[in-house]
């Protein structure tokens, strides 16, 4: 009896609490910034590498491009070819949201975006083609800042060699000079 | 099957009674997915129990046999849905072992925490959907408000809500957020208090203990003969958990805060109080944790990986205890960049066959308890 | 029951001209569906409110016209019939369930004498001397649509819905109409004005507390509502009776276990909660308050109250295990209502004898009941200890396993449990004993 008292106690004492709902359509709820809610193409940096077709599990990004000859901006230059972007397309209902393309892509073309709201009635409506995806591409939010026990980035790190490598070189540049200077 | 006969007087023939077959699932409130159980009944009692799997086989085993190994972290953390993290973390450190590769402290730790998160998400799943099956319509959503806090934790590091997809080969995948362990502090203290409410509402409940206790006793023998593992197997009193006995991450530093949850009765009131009790102890490993992060110095979660990943010739097998039980993945390799083969040996699989011997003898509404006090994920059986 | 019970019962009623009978008759078929309506969805409210959740809110001022929309839904269906099924059974089935619920409210008093339209007429469409037996009697039809559903449906898990059913409302039949003699040794009179008159003092739940413990626990059970929800348990029968049911006759189950609810709620309140009389601190301050129309006030928050209950007990409790229920129902509340009723018998008869300390001496004994009812609720809720032990008699097992905390297999001479396998070809002995005694074992098992 103990028992069922304090149980019903419990669901009493929550019915005079407020409910925890959020009330989604009216309400957006806050997405943390690394939310995997879509990805976004930034088309200006895609080069056409394919590396992202080609590493997705599924093989849900579609991408067709062809080559233009660019030619040479001065006379006696060889002409260049460049890859256009034709079609990028990513089938969200094969997309299992893994991320492994936003990862491998080497020119930051493509972004995760916590936008969320594209669900459709019709399985073939989930196929977004690049125009749709650049736009998504103003939804992408900044990277959080990283915990202080967080190694520092890539470039801090680099740029602090390059200093300790122009100080040691200035620093024996000054040596040398030194040198020179002392027994001329 | 057995007919019983009324071997006299007129009509005999007639008052034959035969045993009924009830079909539970592949579609049943109870099953929690595609799971189908060929029940024999005599009555309301049961007297034979087949469960019938494979419904959802999706061919995990195959797939990873034309993946890279970047591609399997995806793949693996999909059978068993409410365990993405631990199922992740068995194959990164299966590959990690062949590469005889040293992954950064602080990928350890925050490996370790993730993991502990991730058993509370699964445990409170289950705290939560047990008592539902045996029609209490509440306890769910007060196990859920708590797994929200966790959730929110977990999807501000991972961006994911189920399938987490941090772990990568040599470490995790991002750095954690700033300000990101005090917040995990946070919501580990405020599910530890609220889980008081949930054990008021479900344990101390009479008709609930009634309908649990003495109820699908399962013995040390069917545990070792079926290869039952997880909290199942320590409700029957098998003392075994890998984080202790072959201990894996950082768990072997955790000795004195990890204590393995056991009891003796076997019935499945002992199995739900295990994972009520266990969720107390990841709470408290998870706090360990989060002090250990605060600790350690800087440095990376990752380590540079080569652009075509190949794990060398060889084999290995890596287990890690799972929140549902022993998750193992034996990796052979060719030195392809794809594994020659890795063969799940996944929890509930083994968890559901024991079923054929807890069923028979029990009525249908035992059934249910026993069903729900297994514990399993169907995507974890078929895989 | 005396026989100026039989004339009062027989004064005002059935006076009544055509049309005010008619009128009734609309009144209370409209108040059952309204209530129906309501009762869903303050349930649906209320359940949400215990979970944290909002509930119904987007259909009308605050989401009030939900289960209105939910029964347009309803309605617009497919409706599928099982090839399996007896048709005419089938769809007789729900009307035999529904039609009883609503015929019940006939007799239920919802207020004293009130005028309309000029004709002072009782609140209640007809009153008859045997007025509750007659609710027990319209009852019990109820449960043959439920008994036929889960049979004519002609599958499993109806079927087995059924049975619980029809076991479930036999046992609990009795204890109820047990925990109703009490009250009709104290009226003096079976007719529901009546009884409601006769609580002018004192209500019967404070005069016959054990009797109205039972009402309440017998009253759940047959309307089969949590814990009681057997016939329809989710978890194990899918939908148990109901569940090849769809479209419209789905909504008359439905509305039948809601019309239920609310009548049963409605006896509670007339047999023992005053029925519409004023609650006793307002009549203190209040004079007016068993006047006019204001007793239907009373009678609606009461009938809600006890709608609450159910609602509460439905947010909080598990179900319980069929054999478990039917050990409350036959070992503790049917043995528990007979003692009861021999004791209120028996004072009963000493007060008309004359005895002045009956009244001390009811009040002793209802204690005593009561605690003996708590007492032998918690046996029957605890699970046996000799059973459990007799459960559980495994021998010791020389074969470990996890020797050495690895899997081995066993040596020569140790034996595996048995270890049940599909299409077991042909058993053939290895050599090995060990390897010998599972085919064996196996072919016991399956003789």
């Amino acid at each position: 009896m103990k028992g069922l008292a304090k149980g019903l106690a419990v669901t009493l004492k929550t019915l005079t609490k407020r409910s925890v709902t959020q009330s989604y359509p009216e309400v957006l709820p806050e997405l943390p910034p690394r939310s995997r809610g879509v990805i976004a193409l930034f088309e200006e940096n895609c080069t056409v590498c394919m590396l992202c077709a080609r590493e997705c599990p599924d093989w849900c990004i579609y991408i067709d491009s062809h080559k233009e000859v660019v030619p040479a901006r001065e006379p006696g230059a060889r002409d260049r070819t460049r890859n256009v972007l034709d079609r990028f397309a990513i089938d969200y209902a094969l997309c299992m949201y893994c991320g492994i393309c936003v990862e491998v892509c080497p020119f930051d073309a493509l972004f995760w975006s916590p936008e969320f709201e594209y669900a459709t009635d019709d399985i073939l409506e989930l196929t977004h083609e690049k125009d749709k995806l650049r736009e998504w591409m103003w939804t992408v939010p900044p990277p959080p800042a990283l915990d202080e026990h967080a190694e520092d980035p890539k470039e801090l790190i680099q740029a602090r060699k390059a200093v300790e490598k122009a100080e040691k070189a200035a620093a024996a540049a000054r040596a040398a000079a030194a040198k020179a200077e002392e027994n001329p | 099957m057995t007919a019983r006969t009324v071997g006299v007087g007129i009509g005999a023939d007639q008052l034959d009674t035969t045993d009924m077959v009830l079909n539970i699932g592949p579609q049943h409130p109870s099953t929690h997915g595609v799971l189908r159980l060929r029940l024999v009944l005599d009555g309301e009692r049961i007297v034979s129990a087949e469960p019938i799997v494979g419904y959802m086989h999706r061919g995990a085993e195959k797939l990873f046999e034309v993946r890279d190994y970047r591609q399997i972290v995806m793949l693996a953390n999909r059978h068993d849905w409410l365990s993405a993290f631990a199922n992740e973390l068995g194959v990164v450190l299966a590959v990690e072992r062949m590469l005889g590769m040293e992954v950064p402290q602080r990928a350890v730790w925050a490996r370790t925490l993730l993991a502990e998160l991730n058993r509370v998400l699964n445990h409170l799943m289950f705290l939560g959907s047990y008592p539902l099956e045996l029609g209490a319509i509440t306890p769910i959503f007060h196990a859920f408000r708590e797994r929200e806090e966790i959730q929110a934790v977990m999807e501000e590091i991972s961006g994911g809500r189920m399938h987490f997809m941090f772990n990568r080969v040599g470490g995790l995948k991002e750095d954690l957020p700033a300000g990101w362990i005090g917040r995990v502090r946070h919501a580990v203290a405020t599910v530890r208090t609220r889980l008081s409410g949930l054990d008021d509402l479900v344990s101390g409940n009479e008709i609930f203990r009634a309908r649990t206790r003495g109820v699908g006793v399962l013995t040390p023998a069917l545990v070792a003969a079926y290869g039952v593992s997880g909290p199942i197997a320590r409700a029957s009193g098998v003392d075994f958990d890998l984080r202790r006995d072959e201990p894996y991450l950082a768990y072997g530093e955790l000795a004195d805060v990890l204590r393995v949850v056991t009891r003796e009765e076997g019935d499945c009131l002992a199995r739900f109080e295990c994972l009520l009790e266990q969720v107390h102890v990841s709470l408290d490993l998870a706090d360990a944790c989060c002090d250990r992060l605060d600790e350690l110095p800087q440095g990376p979660v990752n380590l540079r990986l080569p652009k075509v990943l190949k794990a060398p010739e060889g084999h290995t097998y890596a287990w890690t205890e799972n929140p549902l039980g022993l998750n193992g993945y034996y990796l052979v390799s060719r030195g392809e960049k794809t594994p020659w083969r890795l063969k799940l040996r996944s929890a509930s699989y083994n968890n559901v066959q024991v079923l054929t011997e807890l069923l028979p003898g029990c009525l249908i509404a035992d059934m249910v308890a026993i069903l729900g006090s297994l514990f399993f994920v169907v995507g974890d059986i078929d895989k | 029951m005396t026989d100026s019970g039989m004339q009062l019962a027989a004064v005002g009623f059935g006076t009544d001209v055509w049309w005010l009978i008619l009128l009734k008759a609309v009144l209370i078929f409209a108040f059952c569906v309204v209530m129906t309506l309501f009762a869903i969805w303050w349930e649906r409210k209320v359940v949400a409110w215990m979970q944290m959740r909002i509930g119904p809110k987007y259909t009308g001022p605050q989401g009030l016209l939900q289960s209105l929309a939910d029964g347009v839904k309803l309605a617009l269906k497919e409706d599928i019939t099982v090839k399996g099924a007896d048709k005419a059974v089938y769809i007789i089935a729900p009307i035999v369930a529904m039609v009883p619920a609503f015929m019940a409210f006939a007799v239920i008093p919802f207020g004293p004498e009130v005028s309309i339209f000029g004709h002072r007429t009782h609140l209640q469409l007809t009153d008859l001397p045997v007025a509750v037996l007659y609710i027990l009697a319209v009852a019990s039809v109820g449960i043959y649509g439920i008994v036929l559903a889960g049979w004519s449906s002609g599958s499993t898990y109806p079927l087995l819905g059924g049975l619980r059913s029809s076991a479930q409302m036999i046992s609990y039949e009795i204890a109820m109409g047990l925990s109703f003699a009490a009250v009709f040794l104290y009226s003096g009179s079976m007719s529901t004005s009546e009884i409601v008159a006769a609580q002018q003092d004192t209500w019967y739940a404070v005069l016959l507390p054990v009797s109205f413990i039972i009402y309440v626990v017998a009253m759940i059970g047959e309307t089969n509502r949590a814990p009681f929800d057997l016939p329809e348990a989710e978890g194990e029968l899918v939908g148990g009776f109901h569940t090849e049911y769809s479209s419209l006759k789905f909504a008359l189950f439905f509305l039948a276990e809601y019309v239920n609810m609310v009548v049963v709620s409605s006896l509670a309140t007339t047999l023992f909660l005053g029925g519409y009389l004023a609650p006793w601190p307002i009549t203190a301050v209040w004079e007016g308050a068993n006047s006019g129309w204001w007793p239907f006030l009373w009678y609606f928050l009461k009938v809600q109250a006890f709608i609450f209950v159910f609602i509460w007990l439905r947010g909080t409790l598990p179900r319980f295990r069929y054999d478990q229920f039917m050990k409350i129902g036959w070992k503790v509340l049917i043995p528990l209502s007979l003692v009861w009723l021999m004791l209120v018998a028996t004072v009963r008869a000493l007060k008309n004898e004359g005895y002045e300390q009956s009244r001390i001496v009811l009040w002793v004994a209802g204690g005593v009941v009561a605690l003996l009812l708590l007492s032998i609720l918690w046996d029957a809720v605890t699970p046996n200890r000799d059973e459990e032990a007799d459960a559980k008699a495994a021998g010791p097992e020389p074969f470990d396993p996890m020797a050495g905390g690895f899997p081995v297999p066993p040596m020569p001479g140790q034996q595996l449990p048995p270890v049940p396998r599909r299409n077991v070809r042909k058993p053939e002995p290895v050599g090995a004993p060990a390897a010998a005694e599972l085919p064996a074992d196996r072919t016991e098992g399956e003789a």
